[in-house]
């Protein structure tokens, strides 16, 4: 992993983390704080949707679930046991992935688009348990009084550590995709998503590869989704399996070219800009997810590998730095 | 026990809709791999059209049925060229991110003119009652015209040219050409008539039940499970699996409140899968 | 010679067919065993019940004295088995240079990334390759699909290479070229077990014979007997232009 630092892309992602902190700290510029919290929420997402999508080829709809259920377990975990912010997060990150490894073993031996539309399912089975299951509140979900911003210095205070949380996370899910596709098991990865059945005979051991990134692009989300709903001091079940957002990280991740690392960032960047536009104009405002849907489509009609994917055939050299 | 006869009479019955459902899906499935995530809103967009003629124009519900199945070709047709043509012989997973943007597309659209309100279209029909069960006229309508379409298609696809040619490029494509069959053409047609099975049963299901925009989803995952249970491209096991459904929601609903329905039959859905990874029945020789 | 290689009464049905029956023969270390047979003999039916493609619905598998049969292909693999495909395989948007190193990293040897990469290097050279090293797998033609088959399977550093028609689609030139990258195959010490329909060049390549016909194995033996045995001579006599081959390399 060293031979890593001596890589320029490791000092680019290393860059982007800095302006993240930097550029609202200094300056205590509390708007952008907000806005680039989002950006930095849609890269985790999208970068972690990644792993399947653009390594391994699976697309995963419902990867919302991740986000939702690492939102439920810290939540419930700070609310119900009053647990402190850090060791809620790993717990729900650590429960979630191994979630997802044990119903991956079984919905991975799915192929292609049967996987992709059982995600979806599972999504629906676990939103309908967070509304029948009474110690998460059911449908009414659960409401965090304010003290929990108390042991991270109140709530000015509290914002400020969980954006920086959540740049963390960004710059780990970054590195984590960084570090996954310049590794074997990443060009195991990559072999699976190129043709299954070859890397097969090939060697790759295909189910185990197949969860284990499964469960990997677990970790992940589901802090970010304990970080977001801790903000948020309240989390209820048609937030939390919102099936919008995890469209939206596949969007994200096909806009800027599934499988690049680079890609997912700008993507995320141009397409969180995009999106506030749409909100503050009064004609689009109801019609973000139209937009969305238009642009997957122009992407998958003409563009397959997306803005990365233009990039590098017009500029192929900078195939080489980036990734 | 008569009351759990009963309900799973009508689950038959409406089985049989939910069978002409998944047949729109099947066909195009079969025909060329293609997986229509725009399925489910088509069956909305069936619903809405049923309450746009029989309420804003004053047309007989089920008079309906022509003008929806006609539509519902072009449609078809339309969203051929603009979501399917591009994506034939490319990975399947293709085809499902193309149908699943235009789905958003009309989702976001419909969403943004109709909101989420609940729609119903009265339909007055005399049953036939069997002791103090009454089985609505509506159901029994909606099943027999549900299997006359079926039947319809059958005869469609065995019996006539333009049948036997989509069966053709269904079986093989490239051979198809071969022999001078316009595959584009079939390809747009049999899209066009997946859409208008869809459109049609949408309106069938909107004479039985009342919907919203965001129906559209469990009745898409419904003709998922049937096209598993029956086969792929396969109508006639679409028309069994359907019924097969039916039966098995019409056991189950006495018992289990009506929220976990769609759960229970995701689970089935992916146990089938896992079991057989194909479908219940193998693809070769369906259609 | 030891075999490396032991097929034990392997049968394997689909549906109505009985593609394989009751097959038995052995491959010995550090030969050259030919596999030939009419279309639909069984011949790639083998190798994907020898691979775990198939999972075999009698018999047994043994490799290098390790049962094999049920087992999955990438388990196979590990036991230093590779082999080609008569329809080529590529993994399309890698280049010849990963494509091979996939081969190496999840092959016998289970490499890490860059000892793999020398590895990959060395089967690229093997079957000139080199010069498209860094070229996408699609840009290939359907000649360097095929080396690029041969030099992937190679990276495992297998014992055993199961080669299925490399020669097929190819023009004379490219034949003489492969039959060349298979005789330094062999002199590597790698046994090598070949599916071919191309008569002249599996009789001169091979030590052994074993031909196949409906499922079950019709002779065994030297090239030149096999050529002679009457039962053989008859299975090909559907396609006489085929027999002459087959007799006038006897």
């Amino acid at each position: 992993m060293l031979r890593l630092l001596r890589r320029p892309f490791f000092w680019i992602i290393a860059l982007v983390i800095a302006v993240f902190v930097l550029s609202p700290w200094i300056g205590n510029d509390v708007e952008l704080r907000e806005s680039l919290l989002l950006a930095a929420l849609y890269i985790t997402l999208a970068s972690n949707l990644n792993l399947m999508l653009g390594y391994a080829g699976y697309i995963n709809f419902g990867s919302i679930v991740f986000f939702g259920l690492g939102g439920y377990i810290c939540v419930w975990l700070v609310n119900s046991y009053q647990w402190p912010l850090i060791p809620s997060l790993l717990v729900a990150a650590v429960c979630v992935s191994a979630l997802a490894l044990f119903f991956g073993l079984g919905i991975l031996r799915l192929r292609g688009a049967f996987f992709a539309l059982s995600t979806i399912g599972i999504v629906e089975a676990v939103q309908a348990f967070a509304e029948n299951f009474t110690p998460w509140g059911g449908s009414s979900g659960i409401y965090l009084s304010s003290s929990i911003f108390l042991p991270l210095g109140g709530p000015a205070r509290a914002l400020w550590v969980i954006y920086f949380l959540m740049v963390a996370v960004m710059g780990l899910s970054l590195y984590l995709s960084y570090f996954i596709k310049t590794s074997k098991f990443g060009l195991g990865l990559l072999a699976i998503g190129q043709n299954e059945d070859a890397a097969a005979i090939l060697g790759v051991p295909t189910p185990f590869y197949k969860a284990l990134v499964y469960s990997a692009s677990a970790f992940l989300p589901a802090i970010a989704g304990g970080l977001y709903f801790f903000k948020s001091a309240f989390i209820q079940p048609s937030d939390a399996f919102d099936l919008s957002l995890s469209t939206e990280a596949l969007v994200v991740a096909m806009l800027g070219g599934q499988g690049t690392v680079t890609g997912v960032a700008l993507g995320a960047y141009l397409y969180e800009e995009l999106r506030g536009y749409l909100l503050t104009s009064q004609t689009f405002s109801n019609f973000q997810l139209v937009i969305a849907g238009a642009l997957l489509l122009l992407i998958v009609l003409f563009f397959p590998g997306g803005l990365m994917g233009f990039i590098y055939s017009r500029f192929p050299r900078t195939q080489k730095v980036l990734e | 026990m008569l009351g759990i006869l009963a309900s799973i009479i009508d689950g038959v019955l409406v089985g049989l809709v939910y069978g002409l459902a998944a047949m729109g899906l099947t066909l195009i499935w079969g025909v060329m791999d293609v997986i229509n995530l725009t399925h489910g809103t088509m069956i909305v967009a069936g619903m809405f059209s049923l309450y746009l003629l029989a309420t804003a124009a004053g047309v007989p519900p089920y008079l309906a049925l022509p003008p929806v199945l006609i539509g519902g070709f072009f449609v078809g047709v339309l969203l051929y060229w603009i979501a399917v043509h591009r994506m034939v012989g490319r990975p399947p997973l293709m085809s499902l991110l193309s149908t699943f943007s235009v789905n958003l597309v009309l989702i976001g659209i419909g969403t943004g003119v109709w909101g989420t309100a609940l729609f119903n279209v009265d339909v007055a029909l005399p049953g036939i009652s069997m002791g103090r069960y009454t089985f609505p006229g509506a159901h029994i309508l909606a099943a027999a015209l549900a299997a006359v379409i079926a039947g319809a298609l059958y005869v469609f696809l065995h019996r006539t040219r333009l049948g036997k040619a989509v069966r053709a490029v269904a079986n093989n494509r490239e051979a198809a050409e071969l022999v001078g069959i316009p595959t584009t053409r079939v390809l747009a047609i049999t899209v066009g008539c997946g859409v208008a099975l869809a459109g049609v049963s949408g309106m069938l299901i909107g004479t039985l039940f009342p919907f919203t925009i965001l129906s559209g989803d469990g009745y898409q995952l419904k003709s998922f499970v049937v096209t598993v249970l029956g086969g792929f491209g396969n109508p006639v096991g679409a028309l069994m699996g359907g019924v097969a459904l039916g039966l098995l929601e019409g056991a189950i609903t006495p018992f289990v409140p009506v929220s976990w329905t769609l759960v229970i039959e995701f689970v089935l859905f992916v146990l089938v899968l896992i079991a057989f990874p194909g479908g219940v029945f193998s693809r070769r020789g369906a259609l | 010679m030891t075999a490396l290689l032991d097929v034990q009464k392997v049968g394997k049905r689909f549906g109505g067919l009985q593609a394989v029956r009751d097959l038995s023969f052995e491959v010995r270390e550090g030969e050259i065993l030919g596999l030939i047979g009419p279309n639909g003999a069984g011949k790639s039916t083998l190798f994907n019940l020898v691979n775990g493609v198939f999972i075999p619905d009698s018999g047994r598998i043994l490799f290098a004295g390790a049962d094999l049969t049920g087992k999955r292909p990438y388990e196979v693999a590990r036991h230093g088995l590779a082999r080609t495909h008569q329809i080529v395989q590529p993994l399309t948007n890698m280049t010849v240079l990963e494509n091979c190193m996939v081969g190496a990293c999840f092959g016998r040897e289970n490499l890490p990334l860059g000892r793999a990469r020398e590895v990959a290097r060395e089967a690229v050279a093997v079957a000139g390759l080199e010069d498209r090293a860094a070229t996408l797998a699609l840009h290939l033609t359907i000649a360097g699909k095929k080396r690029l088959e041969l030099a992937r399977a190679l990276a495992a550093q297998p014992k055993l290479l199961m080669l299925d028609e490399v020669l097929a689609g190819l023009n004379p030139t490219e034949v003489e070229h492969m039959i060349g990258v298979v005789r330094r195959i062999r002199e590597r010490g790698i046994t090598i077990l070949i599916i071919e329909h191309l008569m002249q060049a599996i009789m001169s390549l091979s030590d052994r014979i074993v031909v196949l016909n409906f499922g079950q194995k019709l002779a065994e033996g030297a090239p030149a007997e096999v050529a002679r045995d009457p039962q053989v001579i008859e299975a090909y006599l559907g396609d006489p232009k085929l027999a002459a081959e087959l007799h006038g390399s006897g």
